[in-house]
């Protein structure tokens, strides 16, 4: 655990977050190397399966970064990524990830400093949670299996029209 | 179709070397990263030699997709998407990976950076294999052109493009254009009178056949994109007729309501209840100030409205929505002062004689309240002493980290008005003297030489507490002088701050209706701060003057000119290329469960109610992707930005992570 390096992908805006990153390079901020960037239009093409599949791909932690709330550049998307963001923490909780594991980050394009402080944040809670090991590590823990099953039961009761 | 990938990893010199083993990076991804066919390393590959290299490569190979480790795509994604076209290869094929800004400027451990390379490389690699050829979409360029601020760059601007035959719509907030260089009196280093070099550029505006003036407007809404952008602007109600009224100005003589004028004379004046801000505003119509109108307060009175020759008075007026279409935006939306009371101890507010930079420009100036007499706020000593702190707010972690860059020359220039004027000494508080454009330095020589007393260090405070008996009914400027070394205490008769250059209280706002952001201090952002200071990120709309960051008027002019130019050449080329990155629904799966109705704010999605199914509008989708999100069928596919795509990097970028229960696929060399 000690040398733990976790690998972290970070989904990000192409208007502010990358930007955010490139401006951070230009200003030769530092921070850890284990974010891995993947570039997305807005934070709002950002589809829970993508942070399934890259938790299932062996990714420790994933960033979700855009512009700040009321500045986004196709309006209001990344309200729409702030909804689905608390769903998907939802399930995430009830699937027995750790909450730290994945973050939704806001920063602008002038903002490079911040974005560096978020993956310093980030990478230091999930070194602190340590590996995932999923789904590898979660096949072996059965309480889990059950969590998501009731993932399905909690969605029908939640779905449910009271008579 | 068998993938033959080409990989081309870049040095930039020693800026990706520096911190990233290249080489290995170009070796390993020619080992171990599927359909590689050629992976090479380059020392620039933005060089016409890397360029041609990978041109030679495409067509000897004849690689189905490229791949290019290197800086930003927001540098050099054009370069090298040109680079396969003259090669033959779908400009789309080609990735780039960003292995500079995201890799080794931003770590320092060669050994860690070096794996960050090779995942994002083999990500950008997974990804070109399920890139498909695009086609950009061509979009005919409006010719006319909205600019948004009347003040020097944003009337450069205008000219340049409506002497070159184009249409102009300038838009200002004040009634009438001009913007902060009507104001002041003399220009540095020149010492030529601003409103005489400025009045003709305005009235030149304001007779121009190719120019529509919206004055007392505001921009209220954006909509479209480059080529074709849709404006509406709110045209304040004056409650003055501009088609009726001559500007004859008798309405203002007569009007019987004195007012301060916190605008235009900053506080030092007084104006009309109808007024125009200046004599030779542009345009000469008047506007009411309702506030303050006996009229609209009490009801009473009607006298402008009783004189006007032209019954061009009309208290009914609304405000007015107007629409308008162009095909390019500058924004040349200027600055605003600092305020000066957020540095207490400099008095500003609390001590009469205390004044910002710009109530003494109007002290000076000829036109000004006091017909330029330098008196103190009794309105008729003339001050045997005055003090002048440079910095005031600026260069101050406490107000805003920058420089305004001004400020020192015009307070060079105003310590000369001071001397040439009036019979005082003159003491001048300065951190640094910053005098680097031509013929600055030779300005401040001069004022070294007509004696003001510079006084190198931050001043502490001023204040009116006596101690010594010459300092009695004085102010009293408290500073280190740091080539002295000494504590020093100067009486003055008189202060003026040199206030800094700040961003528009709005300007976030007003950026954010056309796409357009703001840096930290909040000044517009360019799209490159060296090679690109005129064009934004967003197409179609460029910034020029001091809402770019602070400069002086020669900046802010041939700022203006070069946005213009950049207009007049999108003009010229009559169209413009859009990236065809927009989303498109598979009406076979649909469900017309409408989800993706809601979800664009661009109403791009339309819903055929007869085949129950929804449908893309192609020209008004801007490509977010969050409809594909959003789709509980899996059918909508966002061009270039597709799952597929996006999976392909997950799986890419975390080659080194697959669970060890899985098969490491990309582990098989080629």
């Amino acid at each position: 655990m000690e040398n733990f390096e976790p690998k972290i992908v970070g989904f990000l805006c192409n208007w502010c977050s990358y930007r955010a990153a490139d401006l951070a390079g230009s200003a030769r901020i530092k921070y850890p190397p284990n974010v891995r960037i993947i570039r997305v239009m807005c934070s709002g093409r950002v589809d829970p399966t993508f942070v399934f599949k890259a938790l299932a791909d062996g990714a420790d932690g994933v960033m979700i970064a855009g512009c700040h709330p009321g500045e986004c550049h196709y309006i209001e998307q990344n309200y729409k990524a702030m909804r689905r963001f608390s769903m998907l923490k939802h399930t995430l909780d009830a699937m027995g990830v750790e909450s730290d594991r994945v973050q939704l980050v806001w920063a602008s394009a002038a903002e490079g400093q911040r974005l560096a402080e978020a993956i310093e944040k980030l990478v230091s809670d999930v070194k602190r949670l340590g590996p995932l090991k999923w789904p590898a590590n979660w096949q072996e823990d059965e309480s889990r299996l059950e969590a998501l099953e009731n993932i399905v039961k909690e969605h029908a009761e939640a779905m449910e029209v009271p008579q | 179709m068998a993938e033959k990938i080409g990989i081309y990893v870049c040095h930039c010199g020693s800026n990706i070397a520096g911190t990233v083993d290249v080489e290995e990076v170009a070796r390993w991804a020619g080992v171990n990263v599927k359909d590689v066919v050629i992976s090479k390393d380059y020392k620039f590959m933005c060089s016409s030699l890397g360029q041609q290299m990978i041109e030679d490569d495409i067509k000897k190979e004849g690689l189905t997709g490229v791949v290019v480790g290197a800086c930003s795509p927001h540098l050099h994604e054009k370069t090298f998407r040109a680079t396969c076209s003259r090669a033959g290869l779908n400009p789309f094929l080609c990735q780039m990976t960003n292995l500079r800004e995201h890799v080794s400027w931003v770590n320092s451990d060669k050994e860690a950076g070096t794996v960050k390379a090779k995942s994002l490389i083999s990500a950008a690699a997974e990804r070109v294999k399920h890139q498909a050829p695009l086609e950009p979409m061509r979009v005919k360029v409006n010719p006319a052109t909205l600019v948004v601020g009347g003040g020097i760059a944003g009337l450069q601007a205008t000219l340049e493009l409506a002497d070159a035959g184009y249409h102009v719509y300038l838009v200002e907030r004040e009634p009438s254009i001009g913007g902060h260089m009507a104001q002041f009196d003399k220009t540095f280093p020149t010492l030529d009178c601003s409103a005489c070099i400025l009045t003709p550029k305005m009235s030149e505006v304001g007779q121009h056949e190719n120019v529509t003036m919206l004055t007392y407007s505001e921009l209220e809404e954006v909509s479209g994109s480059v080529g074709n952008f849709k404006v509406k602007i709110r045209k304040k109600a004056r409650y003055v007729n501009y088609d009726k009224c001559t500007g004859c100005g008798i309405c203002v003589e007569k009007c019987p309501r004195k007012v301060i004028d916190d605008v235009f004379e900053v506080g030092m004046g007084h104006r009309k209840a109808i007024y125009t801000p200046f004599p030779q505003a542009v345009p000469r119509v008047p506007v009411i100030d309702t506030a303050n109108c006996t009229y609209f307060t009490k009801g009473k009175c009607q006298v402008c409205s009783k004189i006007c020759p032209t019954a061009a008075i009309d208290y009914e007026q609304q405000d007015e929505i107007v629409e308008l279409e162009v095909g390019n935006i500058i924004m040349a939306t200027g600055w605003k002062l600092f305020d000066c009371k957020k540095i207490p101890q400099y008095g500003y507010g609390r001590l009469a004689n205390v004044y910002t930079n710009m109530e003494f420009e109007r002290l000076c100036n000829a036109a000004g309240p006091t017909n330029g007499k330098i008196v103190l706020r009794d309105g008729k000593t003339e001050p045997k002493s005055v003090a002048i702190i440079h910095c005031v707010g600026s260069r101050d972690v406490k107000t805003n980290p920058y420089c305004s860059s001004v400020c020192c020359m015009a307070a060079l220039k105003l310590e000369h008005l001071i001397l040439e004027k009036t019979k005082a000494e003159v003491y001048a508080f300065y951190i640094d003297m910053r005098t680097p454009m031509k013929e600055y330095e030779e300005f401040y020589q001069r004022l070294l030489e007509e004696g003001v007393h510079f006084v190198r260090g931050k001043v502490a405070e001023v204040t009116d507490a006596a101690r010594m008996p010459d300092e009695q009914g004085k102010l009293i400027v408290q500073v280190e002088d740091t080539l002295v070394g000494k504590q020093r205490r100067i009486p003055v008769d008189m202060v003026v701050l040199m206030g800094a250059i700040e961003p528009q209280a709005d300007a976030k706002e007003i950026g954010l209706k056309c796409g357009i952001s703001c840096s930290m201090a909040g000044w517009y952002t360019e799209r490159h701060p060296k090679l690109d200071p005129v064009a934004t990120m967003t197409d179609g709309v460029f910034v020029a003057g001091v809402c770019q960051g602070p400069k002086d008027i020669p900046a802010s002019v041939a700022q203006g000119a070069a946005a213009a130019a950049r207009v007049q050449g999108m003009i010229t080329k009559g169209e413009v290329l859009i990236e065809p990155i927009v989303a498109s629904i598979n009406e076979e799966g649909c469900s017309g469960c409408r989800i993706c109705n809601t979800m664009c704010p661009y109403n791009a999605i339309e819903f055929d109610e007869e085949k129950n199914v929804s449908r893309v509008i192609t020209a008004l989708c801007k490509g977010c992707g969050t409809c594909v999100a959003a789709c509980p069928a899996g059918v909508i596919t966002g061009a270039h930005f597709n799952n597929e795509q996006i999976f392909a990097e997950i799986e890419g970028i975390l080659w080194d992570a697959k669970p060890q229960t899985e098969k490491k696929e990309l582990q098989t060399a080629k």
